[in-house]
């Protein structure tokens, strides 16, 4: 008989309204971590780097006062345009080989990967499991004017002996098309794997060729994941100086390293930051274009 | 050669006919004859498709009919091109069409689940077909239009694939295959996603459509319902083999093997042997005790052996109290009345007969009979006429009705 207590019996209230607010409380209290995390370790050191660009700092002490200096930003694009450009060429050129790699990479395990499809997607990341820094300091042993490739094509002439590649534009690149080929290769995978394959023979029946079935529905329907890759590969790479540094040479600069050395070398902070704010803009620029081309939702999916 | 001779078809169709909105016919269109000659298909040392022998007349609504892995689909496939044959030649219209490609067949396929182009809007997946054997602008407009009319999706052209209901990317499926005007047109499970009454809805849409434009239709489904409504000519598919084959209405009254009597709709069947044939009548004992008597037109080759299985379906024994007068010309069975199940269009009674073999019976609601209740004591009999008999299955192999593929 006690279940039969009408709701408003004052026995009955308090413990089920406890209940009804813990529920609506639920998801504050479980997005709460993740939401601390953001907030600490993302969203106030972005705050402090936005408001660092517009400090002043005696290069002395270090000290930093809030000086609102907007022209921080003019300045420091005006000084090293030349580097962004230089970061600009490289990270596209670098992009552009890591599409033309990995697109028969990618399409080779989506379309004929058959069971061993993780496997082959593992392999891929194999050299990954390893420190970005050691890889690219490996890539510099290999590209070494004696080493291992160089050194046995100079030892049979194919290449004059004074023939080099450290130190050039061209060994950056090499460097950044390396260590961001997953980037590009894995969101690439995922838009191939994606197709319905019943949609391609549909096509084949429709009288198109496997050419034409190329063209006409597996590249349009790869679109969004070449965006995906193209930013997740571009981005990154545009801000890199670890390849710069390492495989690079002294007229080849990118604004990764002079951010860099900014914060460690010349300890401009307030430069530093504001270059950083800069490169953050681009950032979101080639996000906001995708959404606007592609839709939200598809970015969802790829990043 | 339909691609060339499109023109001269359209043609001489009538002026006008687009006023006629969905009766617009496409005139005279060719169709053509099927033919498998010894087709077998192995995957992995298993033949999903066994020594088939199969020849579609042309204009015809031919089904596939059978459970899922029965190598129906395999079939079509090989076909439409997408699976070359282990063995054996294909033919479409008389010419070998075994070693084309999908795109180099007079052949246009509606897939299961439809597989349109995700990227493209409705009159894009239409037109894709004749953009691909690069027919002029204007031509292609002109015959999407009048597809879409056929299929009833006017002013659809611009919506999204995505944007349509499951019933409306069947009907651009359709449309998009029909729009080629093949000569031939493979039908994979077409309705398979779609819920019972607008599959109902779409099987006489469908019918409707084939009538109208008369070309052959190769149907495969796993729903001998759907089968039998559509069709012309079914074959129903087990392990790679036809067990039967004929028109609706000869396979479910005549079935000819063990499988195709409990796929196609329900039997009741009784192992027996041959005991004595007179002229037209064969007289079977069944295992149970009494025997049966079946047309001797009825019986199977059996070669050599006298083991036979006697079937009849439920819908046509009649259920009486016990003590009826048998007519002559009729068998019977006695029995009593284990369960007896109200249907709404009737009743369904499982009877422990006298045999100690379980019938079953479905009697009509035509609301004038007493309808015995479980325990009764009946009388079940039914004109020889309706009784068939099937060789029987050796006894391991199971038959699985499960559908679905």
């Amino acid at each position: 008989m006690e279940q039969l207590v009408p709701p408003d019996h004052p026995g009955g209230v308090a413990p089920r309204r406890k209940r009804r607010v813990g529920r609506a409380l639920a998801p504050y209290l479980l997005s709460l971590p993740s939401g601390l995390w953001l907030l600490l370790l993302f969203l106030v050191p972005l705050l402090l780097m936005l408001s660092l660009s517009l400090k002043t700092c005696s290069p002395s002490t270090g000290a930093c006062v809030m000086a609102w200096h907007w022209g921080e930003f003019s300045s420091e694009v005006s000084l090293y345009h030349q580097e962004f450009i230089t970061s600009l060429y490289f990270a596209a050129a670098a992009t552009i080989v890591d599409l033309i790699i990995s697109f028969p990479i990618a399409y080779w395990i989506a379309f004929y990967g058959g069971r061993r499809k993780n496997f082959f997607l593992l392999m891929l990341l194999v050299p990954f499991f390893v420190s970005f820094v050691i890889r690219t300091i490996v890539w510099e042993f290999v590209l070494a004017n004696n080493g291992v490739v160089l050194g046995a094509l100079k030892h049979i002439h194919l290449l004059p002996q004074g023939f080099h590649i450290l130190g050039t534009s061209y060994a950056v690149m090499a460097g950044l098309a390396y260590n961001y080929l997953p980037f590009t290769a894995l969101p690439l995978y995922v838009a191939l794997e994606r197709i319905d394959r019943r949609v391609l023979e549909a096509a084949y029946d429709l009288y198109a060729t496997k050419r034409v079935g190329f063209m006409k529905v597996i590249m349009p329907l790869t679109v969004p994941g070449i965006f995906a890759a193209f930013l997740l590969t571009f981005i990154p790479m545009f801000g890199d100086y670890v390849n710069q540094e390492i495989l690079g040479g002294t007229s080849n600069t990118m604004i990764g390293t002079v951010i860099q050395n900014q914060f460690l070398v010349t300890l401009d902070y307030a430069g530093g930051a504001s270059l950083s704010a800069i490169l953050l803009v681009v950032a979101l620029l080639g996000i906001f274009l995708y959404a606007r081309l592609l839709g939200s939702r598809t970015i969802e999916q790829y990043l | 050669m339909s691609i060339g001779a499109t023109k001269d078809t359209e043609s001489k169709a009538p002026r006008g006919v687009r006023s006629l909105g969905r009766s617009a016919k496409i005139a005279n269109l060719e169709s053509a004859d099927v033919e498998f000659i010894n087709v077998t298909k192995t995957f992995n040392d298993a033949n999903a498709v066994d020594d088939l022998n199969l020849r579609v007349e042309a204009g015809e609504f031919f089904s596939l009919l059978g459970p899922s892995g029965c190598g129906k689909t395999t079939s079509l496939r090989m076909l439409g091109g997408f699976e070359d044959p282990t063995k054996g030649r294909i033919l479409l219209g008389g010419q070998d069409v075994t070693n084309l490609p999908p795109y180099r067949r007079d052949v246009n396929t509606v897939f299961q689940s439809y597989a349109l182009f995700p990227h493209l809007n409705v009159f894009e997946n239409v037109a894709f077909g004749l953009r691909r054997q690069k027919i002029e602008k204007h031509e292609i407009k002109r015959r999407v239009g009048e597809m879409l009319d056929i299929v009833d999706l006017p002013n659809y052209e611009k919506r999204q694939s995505s944007q349509l209901s499951g019933g409306q990317q069947q009907r651009v499926a359709l449309a998009r295959a029909l729009v080629n005007q093949p000569k031939l047109l493979l039908l994979d499970e077409p309705m398979s996603a779609l819920d019972a009454k607008l599959r109902r809805q779409m099987q006489i849409e469908l019918k409707r459509i084939q009538t109208q434009v008369g070309i052959t239709f190769l149907y495969v489904t796993h729903d001998q319902e759907e089968a039998m409504t559509m069709s012309d000519r079914l074959a129903v598919m087990w392990h790679g083999r036809i067990e039967g084959m004929g028109s609706p209405k000869d396979v479910y009254d005549s079935p000819t093997t063990e499988f195709v009597a409990s796929f196609l709709g329900a039997s009741n069947l009784l192992a027996g042997s041959i005991v004595s044939t007179s002229g037209a009548r064969t007289t079977i004992a069944i295992d149970g005790g009494g025997t049966i008597v079946v047309p001797t037109d009825h019986v199977p080759d059996l070669g050599g052996s006298t083991a036979v299985k006697v079937g009849v379906r439920p819908e046509k024994i009649g259920i009486f109290p016990a003590g009826t007068v048998v007519q002559p010309g009729h068998n019977a069975i006695g029995g009593r009345v284990r369960v007896s199940t109200f249907t709404g269009v009737g009743n369904q009674y499982i009877v422990e007969t006298t045999l100690g073999v379980e019938v079953t019976v479905y009697a009509q609601n035509i609301g004038n009979q007493l309808a015995p209740r479980s325990g009764d004591e009946v009388i079940l009999n039914w004109p020889e006429e309706h009784t068939f008999t099937v060789k029987p299955l050796p006894t391991t192999v199971e038959i699985n009705e499960t559908e679905g593929d």
